[in-house]
């Protein structure tokens, strides 16, 4: 046996493969716009016309903190790439509700609307406790764990109300072609007295949704949307548009000399997601902020992917700030920093606990734009009050406070346990804290 | 056993003349056949240094081991199953398990550090023994085996968390994957996880290179028959190699925790690439030939030929892709080698 | 095997039958099947049986079903393939980019997605063959590939299916959904190679040894190359399948169904030694409708799901287990 040549040969073989990948490097890391239906054409089209956004720079304000980003942040929908996710007006639209006073009971923003645009459902209306079956696109990251225990926590009460006689749940296990299985089984199981739908992507969902409108059953959709209007009423916190143009405003903010940021996203294909990179993708061109990767790092939702993600970033170069979609992996992204023996740049998170307590210990510049968990008690408040004709927003936004250093104080609970979300709008709900303090024990 | 598919691995047990693989002039002919896989990781961390925008650093170099660590870990696990020419798919689940686990069974709570790890190791045992008995007894291809017990894990794992990681890893518990000795010349820092990775791999390549049941091991991967009439008993051989797995499972789980943090996927994937590694130090799947050693170089090539393409600045998606052609040119190469030589 | 049972004299017709049942390697799936039926019908009440829930257990299996249909054959000649899940991802990105939501375009995108199908199984099969490399090996390697070349290229849903094709997903032909028909007449075509064509007996002598076979002059190679072919076709199909039921393509989708493992889990459930050379397409029908089953059940039962992934890990080991027992003991 010749150990020269055969050494040799492996590292030939190495060194080809190499030299193949190199080769097609710049293909390779070519931006997917493939991914998005349109190609990704620069949007430097859309006319610049007295945009009511225009107007909100200065406002861009978050409805429940004080700081304004600092002056020139710009802050509208323009520059932002067409596609199935994004959509101008709604964009624009979003930003402005971000500053709209909300109608509806003091203290419970879980039941406060912006805007409403009320249905009638007196089409609806019966008599006695209600089966509410639930199609849910599962529990499988901690922002839904929090969502689903508020959300049996507010049937517990309408139970005791005699309202609901039980909720049916069926987990799709974030698998789009089971849940629309799920959806099939459920209307055609025959006695839902009404359909509460979690989708878990927007467009493969919505053939299932408008077959159970079809049905003849009350379906109300909440958390992520999906493209048909049939559904009584369709259930959110202002949105997508809103959570990205938060926190990519603080980011710009802090870098009033430009620079570059990560994109952190959980993932793709659902809408809530989409909006709000697209918004934070828009703010980031208007004020010559470079991102990292044109289309973000997709992290699975999964703090240590996060965290290696990272470290592989801050191995090649410099990271100025990380913007995130979503804060259940906000530690994995702060700890690479400090594994490399980095300062933590601007940071945004979510309101978990876990970022909130880092953010207030460690003195880190950072924001929390919220997707509030209440919307899970929504969702049941909504149901019941189709069920007794009550008069419902076809398109229920709630508010969305952000997070900033002037009202972290207030957010912060150190008793819950890391992955708890503070505005689960569970503090007055029996059972507070131990129920949240147990979830999964 | 294999999964039957012509080729290579069936040429082995065929092959007749060759010192028998677990004599001392089968080792030391194995670890020179093997050396290929050092030049190659040498080449691949020459060309890191070149690409890295700091140069040679000797702290990233550090660094890389650390990541690599538990993959090291759990290749040189695989290796025994492999060697007694098996498989053992279960192992990322394994990880995934105790990274779960800890944080639930510790809850944040520092004193619970060295009695979880002591429950998760007893663990470890019972799901190495399952293994082996449902592959012995039950007669069930390992294969199949450690893929239904993966499904077990998996199920459990979900059941358990009800799909989101919950409880949380105290630093106390992490500080094996994350921290270690500081203050050091040259190299400022020495990973704990480094230290565990030298003490664990030592272990186990004294097990299978110096000790009666490591012959053992290479003679039932080789010819089972033939072991067994010789009075090895395959089914306890076999149980064993299995156990070490899964052990070596607990240790790497240990240090993903530490590095990774809290996640229940932390060890999605990790079998695989276990066996790439195993493959690529030059192992012979279907038993009777490999090196711990080769097998833990294969692990750190793997990891670092990641890293460099990171420097090329490429997609994380191209490290799939490469991985693919590396084990089929592998195995290929392998396979292409003893056509010429064997039969 | 159905040739050796044969021999055995028949002593009247359903003797006969009866006979060759207990001796068909996938007897304990059926009967397995059947229990499932009786202790399901009992938990659940008629409804279990209602057309409605029928027709959505048949729903669920037809994906898997494709592709456990295509791995059999796969396994049935000693190989297996676990490049199957990106099969079906690489096929639904595809057919979803070809297509770009245009009716016109439906004909070719499925032309152009099966050739690949073909390209990828001929690939596998040469690699297995002719460069010596262990299937487990020569099929994780493609697997790798393709989600590498999948994932650097597309990281979201991508192009779109015309409504005109969701008819697959959704419609039906009187009472039978279009994609159970299609999975009948797959299940069907794959039964009649294996037990009336000179190729389907050659799969079975090359599975049983492939030494053997090629001394018997069977062209051993060729046989393993088809079947990998064909495996990869009916991945291939399962993917335009899926593609019609979400709209559009994206590359999570064969993996998210975990289709590689459960396909195999679904032969090997359903009688088909893993070693190859025994069991059959409709024994995997069988594994594949027990795992359907099991999904709808644990719905209509509101069983925590996830409980699902370990039991389904135990009937695994269980069947495997029982067959291997089953063959010891016979001999």
């Amino acid at each position: 046996m010749n150990y020269g040549s055969l050494t040799w040969r492996l590292v030939a073989l190495i060194a080809t493969l190499a030299l193949a990948v190199a080769a097609c490097g710049p293909a390779g890391t070519a931006s997917p716009g493939a991914g998005t239906a349109a190609p990704g054409t620069p949007a430097a089209g859309t006319p610049a016309a007295g945009t009511p956004a225009a107007g909100t720079p200065a406002a861009g304000t978050p409805a429940a903190g004080t700081e304004s980003p600092g002056a020139g942040t710009g802050s509208s929908c323009e520059g932002a790439e067409p596609g199935p996710f994004f959509d101008q007006a709604e964009c624009e639209e979003q930003l402005a509700l971000r500053d709209v006073t909300p109608e509806g009971p003091d203290g419970q923003p879980w039941a406060q609307y912006l805007e409403p645009d009320f249905v009638d459902t007196a089409d609806w209306a019966m008599d006695g406790e209600a089966k509410v079956c639930f199609s849910n696109a599962g529990v499988n990251n901690p922002w839904r764990v929090v969502g689903f225990e508020t959300m049996n926590a507010e049937v517990d009460i309408q139970r005791d109300a005699g309202e609901i006689s039980e909720l049916v749940h069926v987990d799709a296990g974030g698998d789009d072609a089971k849940q629309i299985a799920d959806i099939q089984d459920l209307v055609s199981g025959g006695d839902c007295d009404a359909l509460i739908v979690s989708p878990n992507t927007t467009a493969a969902l919505t053939p299932a949704v408008e077959s159970a409108c079809a049905a003849d059953i009350p379906v109300i959709v909440f958390d992520r949307g999906v493209n048909t209007d049939c559904q009584v009423t369709f259930i959110k916190p202002i949105g997508g548009y809103a959570f990205g143009a938060d926190a990519a405003e603080y980011i710009v903010s802090q870098l009033p000399e430009g620079g570059n940021v990560l994109a952190l996203r959980i993932l793709p294909g659902v809408d809530v997601l989409e909006t709000r990179f697209s918004a934070a993708k828009a703010i980031f061109s208007q004020n010559n902020i470079e991102l990292l990767a044109p289309s973000g790092e997709f992290t699975d939702g999964d703090p240590s992917k996060t965290k290696q993600i990272v470290s592989d970033y801050l191995a090649r170069g410099d990271v100025d700030a990380i913007w995130m979609d979503a804060g259940a992996t906000s530690l994995g992204a702060i700890e690479a920093f400090e594994d490399a023996g980095l300062e933590v740049p601007p940071i945004t998170g979510e309101d978990q606990q876990d970022f909130l307590q880092k953010w207030s210990d460690d003195g880190l510049s950072a924001v929390a734009p919220t997707y509030p968990t209440y919307q899970w008690r929504t969702a049941i408040i909504a149901t019941v009050m189709v069920l007794n004709g009550e008069q419902v927003p076809a398109n229920w936004n709630l508010p969305q406070p952000l997070i900033d250093e002037s009202n972290l104080a207030q957010y912060l609970q150190p008793d819950m346990p890391p992955l708890h979300y503070a505005l689960c709008g569970c503090e007055e709900m029996p059972d507070f804290p131990e129920r949240w303090q147990n979830v999964g024990q | 056993m294999t999964t039957g598919a012509p080729g290579a691995d069936r040429a082995v047990s065929k092959v007749a003349k060759r010192p028998p693989a677990y004599s001392a002039a089968g080792v030391r002919r194995s670890l020179l056949a093997s050396a290929p896989i050092f030049l190659v990781l040498l080449v691949l961390l020459i060309a890191i240094g070149v690409m890295n925008p700091r140069g040679f650093d000797a702290g990233y170099y550090v660094a890389l081991l650390k990541r690599a660590a538990p993959l090291m870990v759990l290749a040189a696990g695989q290796l025994f199953v492999i060697v007694s020419g098996e498989f053992d798919l279960s192992v990322g689940s394994i990880v995934s398990a105790v990274v779960v686990g800890a944080a639930l069974l510790t809850f944040g709570d520092p004193a619970a550090t060295y009695p979880v790890m002591a429950v998760l190791l007893v663990f470890g045992i019972i799901v190495g023994l399952t293994n082996g008995f449902v592959t012995t007894k039950l007669r069930v291809p390992s294969f199949l085996a450690t893929l239904g017990m993966l499904l077990v894990l998996q199920g459990g794992v979900a059941a358990w968390t009800a799909g989101a990681p919950r409880g949380s890893l105290h630093q106390e518990f992490r500080v094996f994957g994350r921290e270690g000795v500081t203050g050091l010349p040259v190299i400022g820092e020495l990973p704990y996880s480094v230290i565990i990775l030298a003490a664990f791999g030592a272990l186990l390549f004294w097990l299978l290179h110096r000790t009666n049941f490591g012959q053992q091991v290479f003679a039932v991967g080789g010819n089972a028959r033939a072991a067994s009439l010789a009075g090895i008993s395959v089914a306890r051989v076999r149980s064993g190699a299995f156990v070490l797995s899964a052990v070596s499972a607990i240790v790497a789980g240990i240090l993903v925790a530490g590095f990774g943090g809290l996640s229940n996927r932390a060890g999605e994937g990790y079998e695989f690439q276990a066996i790439s590694a195993v493959v690529l130090g030059g192992a012979v799947l279907g038993g009777g030939r490999g090196s711990v050693l080769t097998a833990m170089a294969g692990a750190l090539t793997l990891s670092a030929l990641f890293a460099l393409l990171n420097f090329m600045g490429q997609p994380n998606a191209v490290r799939f892709v490469v991985q693919g052609l590396i084990i089929i040119g592998a195995v290929a190469y392998a396979s292409y080698r003893l056509r010429q030589s064997g039969s | 095997m159905s040739a050796a049972s044969a021999r055995l004299a028949p002593s009247g017709l359903l003797a006969g039958a009866r006979r060759r049942f207990a001796a068909s390697s996938s007897a304990p799936v059926y009967v397995a099947l059947g229990a499932m039926m009786v202790v399901s019908f009992v938990l659940i009440g008629p409804r279990f049986l209602g057309y409605d829930n029928v027709l959505s257990i048949l729903q669920r299996s037809v994906a898997l079903g494709l592709v456990a249909a295509g791995q059999t054959l796969a396994i049935l000649v000693g190989s297996l393939d676990l490049s199957v899940a990106y099969v079906v991802s690489v096929t639904a990105v595809l057919a979803s980019v070809v297509m770009q939501g245009n009716p016109e375009m439906m004909i070719p995108a499925v032309i152009v997605v099966l050739a690949v199908g073909g390209l990828i199984g001929l690939t596998n099969g040469l690699i297995i063959t002719k460069l010596g490399v262990n299937a487990f090996i020569a099929t994780l390697g493609m697997a790798l590939i393709l989600r590498g070349l999948l994932n650097a290229t597309f990281d979201n849903f991508a192009g779109s299916v015309p409504r005109e094709f969701q008819v697959l997903g959704y419609g039906n032909v009187g009472p039978v959904p279009y994609s159970v028909l299609l999975l009948g007449v797959v299940v069907a075509a794959v039964w009649f190679l294996l037990r009336h064509t000179r190729f389907g007996h050659h799969v079975y002598a090359v599975g049983g040894s492939e030494e053997t076979a090629r001394l018997s002059g069977v062209r051993s190679h060729r046989v393993i190359i088809s079947a990998h072919v064909l495996c990869s076709v009916a991945a291939a199909l399962a993917g335009l399948f899926i593609v019609s039921r979400l709209g559009a393509g994206a590359p999570w989708v064969g993996p998210d169904g975990g289709y590689d493992l459960e396909s195999i889990a679904a032969v090997v459930v359903g009688g088909t030694a893993l070693a190859g050379g025994r069991g059959g397409v409709f024994g995997t029908l069988a594994g594949v409708f027990i795992l359907a089953t099991l999904d709808n059940v644990f719905n209509l039962l509101q069983v925590d799901p996830f409980i699902k992934d370990t039991i389904r890990g135990i009937i695994l080991i269980s069947a495997v287990a029982v067959y291997a027992l089953r063959l010891r003991g016979s001999r």
